[in-house]
């Protein structure tokens, strides 16, 4: 029982350790910004996810003890990496011409909320 | 009264629940505190949660967790094998954009966080008005099938959960 609960654990480190290393070489291989962003948005978080399933595992099997942090850990997670995404590619939006001209329209009235002009603020 | 005093219920109850799992124990003390951000948190925020989400059909949700987490899985073996067995300038990524029948702010968020989170899309804007999403794919030789998959994958459910 013990070896075959260690051979799980193993095999999901070994897994999120793959991931996250696929994760990282889509950043550094593929060739612009926009699909550098596709890496770390989806290989990192299986990657995570597995190192996360197995940290629960070992405590809750080594020590009895139910571990939730990695369950909160998933959470945070999931709530930042898209916004985190969305931020840097409505940046290169804006500040890449080229993008511009790939994007396509936004077949309503009043185009992408990125290249809006800034509406004048009311002050603090 | 109680709708201004505590606009919302769900997002009271969901502080005080993460904070007392970051505790990773439970004291009365841990309680108190995590019952008392659980109130100010939403009434201080107020301002930017003008409507009150209403979250119908349980078992949606539960379902599109399900689908949700099926499809990171998947997108995560597809994605890893377009980085490491293709050369970066062979994949054909292209924007497509996405028109929206979800009209909640709210929905709208998780359904373009899903988005960035499963196949081989990332999105990335938003139009102005609310009624479009401009999503870019890392590989696709058909953008029509990617609106029509993220619609009737994610939207149909999100729009029966949320409105």
């Amino acid at each position: 029982m013990a070896f075959v609960v260690e051979l799980i654990i193993s095999a999901l480190l070994v897994i999120g350790a793959f991931f996250l290393l696929v994760g990282s070489l889509g950043l550094a291989k593929l060739p612009d910004t926009m699909r550098r962003l596709h890496g770390p948005t989806k290989a990192t978080t299986l990657g995570i996810g597995s190192l996360l399933i197995a940290s629960m595992l070992y405590f809750f099997t080594q020590h009895g003890q139910l571990s939730i942090h990695e369950l909160l850990i998933t959470l945070f997670l999931f709530l930042t990496a898209p916004i985190s995404a969305n931020m840097i590619a409505k940046a290169h939006i804006l500040r890449s011409a080229r993008e511009r001209g790939a994007i396509t329209p936004a077949g309503t009235d009043t185009g992408w909320a990125t290249l809006q002009p800034p509406r004048p603020s009311k002050g603090p | 009264m109680m709708a201004r005093l505590l606009p919302h219920p769900v997002l009271s109850v969901v502080i005080a629940l993460v904070w007392s799992l970051l505790l990773n124990e439970i004291s009365a003390g841990g309680v108190v505190l995590g019952i008392a951000l659980g109130l100010l948190m939403p009434w201080y925020t107020a301002r930017f949660w003008p409507d009150r989400v209403r979250l119908k059909a349980p078992f949606t949700i539960a379902e599109y967790v399900l689908i949700v987490l099926w499809d990171i899985v998947v997108s995560n073996v597809q994605v890893a094998g377009l980085i490491l067995f293709r050369r970066g300038e062979s994949l054909r990524s292209r924007y497509v954009t996405v028109p929206l029948e979800l009209k909640t702010p709210e929905a709208i968020v998780v359904f373009a966080g899903t988005i960035t989170m499963t196949p081989g899309t990332v999105s990335a804007d938003i139009s102005a008005d609310g009624r479009s999403l401009l999503v870019h794919c890392l590989e696709t030789s058909d953008p029509d099938e990617v609106v029509a998959t993220v619609k009737s994958r994610y939207e149909r459910r999100l729009k029966r959960i949320f409105e």
